[in-house]
């Protein structure tokens, strides 16, 4: 009874991941693209709980679901989401090409995967009740895997500088780095453009 | 035998994993290019995950965790990137911008 429950979780949870990326790819107003990519995530979180990572479960919800899908959500509305058909514009060769590359990295994937690890793919390790339980997560992290956890948290704040950067070229409309210049000269130069150009016009009529 | 084994979860990332190449190459809006990009990151997470259930080893947990804080940072400069394209007013249309020029 156990595994029937383990096994109708397990397909329901993967055809709503297959389906929702499905519609992320296939739609074409981007909001409900974005709205796909939620029930993507959460159903990947479901497996993820079938694979008994409760950890990475629920900081899959926290920062996607949670943080980058609003995000993404923002952004859009923001944009205003203008629909954009996903089989429109450019060559059909192009849409083929992409549909033949799309299916040979799939071919290769299955077949790397069925011949370096076909064999021993079905008996998996017994682990212990705490496998990938918060607190066996964090003594990891600030023992072995101490190196990567200070990694990730330079890439976070990089891309933080990064991200406020971006916003602040945009908003000096092109010419970030002249701002503080130009705010010294604008006064002198906003009278002096109407003056040189009154009194370049008023002699020659 | 629990529930589906390790072939299963592997086949599910493999065609999402083509899913999300499918459209980066196909989609021309850079906002469905970054969200395909996510499911492609998505997949590599649940084969590190399926791995590492099936290794016994939570080194795969630990490497999802920080795909994850690395796809976080890529979407936080994607989309300040398209934000500023948008103050532009330049084309969101991936075949349209073809310079680096501002």
């Amino acid at each position: 009874m156990g595994n029937f429950l383990v096994w109708v979780v397990w397909l329901a949870a993967a055809f709503a991941c297959l389906g929702s990326g499905v519609a992320v790819v296939s739609v074409t107003n981007p909001f409900y693209s974005a709205l796909a990519l939620i029930g993507n995530l959460g159903s990947l979180a479901v497996l993820f709980l079938l694979l008994s990572a409760e950890f990475v479960a629920a900081a899959q919800v926290l920062v996607y679901a949670g943080a980058v899908a609003v995000m993404f959500l923002f952004v859009i509305a923001y944009l205003g989401g203008q629909a954009d058909a996903p089989w429109a514009g450019g060559s059909s060769w192009q849409r083929w090409a992409a549909v033949i590359a799309a299916s040979a990295l799939l071919l290769e994937i299955v077949m790397v995967i069925g011949l370096k690890a076909g064999g021993r793919l079905s008996d998996e390790a017994d682990v212990r009740e705490s496998f990938g339980s918060p607190a066996e997560i964090g003594r990891f992290f600030l023992t072995d895997q101490l190196l990567a956890f200070e990694i990730t948290s330079i890439v976070l704040l990089v891309a933080a500088i990064g991200g406020v950067i971006l916003g602040a070229h945009s908003r000096a409309g092109g010419v970030p780095r002249e701002e503080g210049a130009g705010e010294r000269t604008l006064p002198e130069r906003a009278p002096s453009v109407p003056a040189t150009s009154v009194g370049a016009g008023v002699p020659e009529r | 035998m629990r529930g589906p084994d390790t072939t299963w979860y592997l086949a599910v990332s493999a065609i999402l994993f083509a899913i999300g190449t499918l459209g980066v190459l196909l989609r021309r809006s850079p906002l469905i290019v970054l969200l395909s990009l996510e499911i492609m990151l998505n997949s590599g997470n649940l084969a590190l995950i399926t791995f590492a259930r099936q290794g016994g080893n939570l080194d795969g947990q630990i490497f999802a965790l920080a795909v994850m804080a690395v796809a976080a940072s890529e979407v936080v400069v994607g989309l300040g990137l398209i934000v500023a394209m948008a103050r532009r007013r330049l084309a969101l249309d991936v075949d349209k911008l073809t310079t680096l020029r501002g």
